[in-house]
């Protein structure tokens, strides 16, 4: 074979076809925390959705960790459920280590490390934690995938307008009432 | 001099799997596909559907491909997607059929294991840039009710009473769910066995990568049962003809 032909730059180049694999999805999904005095308030839809399709409209996506701290989760389905696993299984090991269940703080604080020890591939999470703290006084944290966290009084993340609001303090049942409010609105919102 | 190189121009090895470097992977293209996979939960269990093609590309290449697979005594796998890795999923499984089998332990493999399993396989695969490219629908039975579940190719899951992959989920899914939602406990055989196969008949109408066989599988207190190829007669009148469900006029 002419070597020449090899190398053939009248030859049209067609640039080489790649497939690329795209890990992630977006389940949709929204959640809030509130918190108070003496109680925190945690709340998320159950709807599973994958662009316009409805997956499922009941797949819980707020899991319980101890008696005393509740993850909520939304983002991408899998990654949630796995990272919620991850935390159980590393409260179950702290549980054995030390005899005693993890703090709310404690847990808040593990979150964050847990979803920055996979910085390079993250978690597509978006999460939220809510509880009690020792003192028996109301906590509540935020979250992004990497990791990033801070103590809030109140947030909701997904589909709510969080613009313009005001802090107020209030009690359980008018935090109830609030929560369901935002539900509703943000269900006759979202698609 | 170099005397171990053999001619192979890569000596000495190169490291390859460093942080940077692409991950090993075996098939991103899916090559011989399944289409859709229907189910339902009806009064006595659940009742899954799947036509018996395998697609190259736009070429029917086996119209005799079954994509319905038993596991275990009450449990049903159907699969759309990647035919190769379907084969691959179910040797995984019979695998651990066997093995739970001559245990001996009195403990079989339940649908929700195979949930679970599958789930934990895809997410798994995924996490290591080498995806099984299917959509798995599990149909059981089990603690005296239907079970059914959806595991995708991202690891994705959920269990839900109407399930339906590939463009199913966009064609019958609707219907299914119109026909299936609040009455899971009511639903007949026969009325479950008649929606499904409506929604296989303008499948076939819609679907560009269906056939008109079909096969289906039960699943009540009293095991599985796979049924098939069932016909369908493709009716190619006006499109009226499908206002029995509201959906075209």
């Amino acid at each position: 074979m002419n070597p020449v032909a090899l190398y053939n730059h009248d030859a049209p180049i067609s640039a080489a076809q790649q497939h690329q694999f795209d890990p992630y999805e977006m389940n949709g999904g929204s959640s809030l925390v509130i918190k108070g005095a003496d109680y925190c308030l945690i709340a998320s839809d159950t709807r599973q959705s994958d662009g316009y399709k409805i997956n499922s409209r009941y797949v819980p996506k707020a899991f319980k960790l101890t008696e005393t701290a509740v993850l909520a989760t939304s983002g991408f389905s899998a990654d949630g459920l796995a990272l919620f696993k991850k935390l159980s299984q590393n409260l179950e090991w702290y549980k054995h280590a030390h005899d005693k269940v993890m703090s709310t703080p404690a847990i808040a604080q593990m979150l964050s490390n847990t979803l920055y020890y996979k910085r390079f591939f993250p978690y597509y999470t978006f999460c939220l934690l809510g509880g009690i703290d020792e003192q028996g006084r109301g906590v509540s944290y935020s979250y992004d995938p990497l990791g990033s966290y801070g103590a809030e009084p109140y947030k909701s993340v997904g589909h709510k307008n969080q613009q313009g609001v005001q802090r107020t303090d209030m009690s359980l049942d008018t935090a109830i009432s609030i929560a369901k409010d935002a539900f509703t609105s943000a269900s006759e919102r979202d698609i | 001099m170099d005397h171990f190189s053999q001619g192979n121009i890569n000596y000495p090895p190169q490291p390859r799997s460093d942080a940077f470097s692409d991950p090993t992977t075996q098939t991103l293209n899916p090559i011989v596909v399944g289409s859709s996979v229907l189910a339902i939960k009806y009064k006595d269990g659940v009742m899954l559907a799947a036509d018996t093609l395998a697609s190259f590309g736009s070429l029917a290449r086996f119209r005799d491909c079954e994509r319905l697979y038993r596991v275990g005594d009450f449990t049903v796998l159907g699969a759309s997607g990647d035919i190769s890795d379907f084969q691959y999923t179910t040797h995984l499984l019979d695998t651990l059929v066997v093995e739970e089998y001559y245990t001996n332990d009195g403990h079989v493999l339940k649908p929700p294991n195979i949930y679970e399993y599958l789930s934990r396989l895809t997410y798994g695969k995924r996490n290591k840039f080498d995806p099984l490219l299917n959509s798995y629908v599990i149909g059981g039975f089990d603690g005296g009710e239907g079970f059914l579940g959806y595991v995708g190719h991202l690891g994705t899951s959920y269990q839900s009473s109407t399930i339906a992959t590939g463009i199913g989920a966009h064609i019958a899914q609707p219907i299914l769910r119109k026909v299936v939602e609040g009455r899971e406990n009511t639903i007949t055989e026969e009325e479950a066995i008649q929606v499904l196969e409506d929604c296989e008949k303008i499948l076939y109408c819609r679907d560009g990568r269906s056939l008109n066989y079909y096969q289906r599988a039960k699943i009540t207190a009293q095991g599985v049962e796979i049924s098939g190829p069932h016909k369908v007669e493709g009716d190619w009148q006006y499109g009226v003809k499908f206002g029995k469900y509201g959906n075209f006029k």
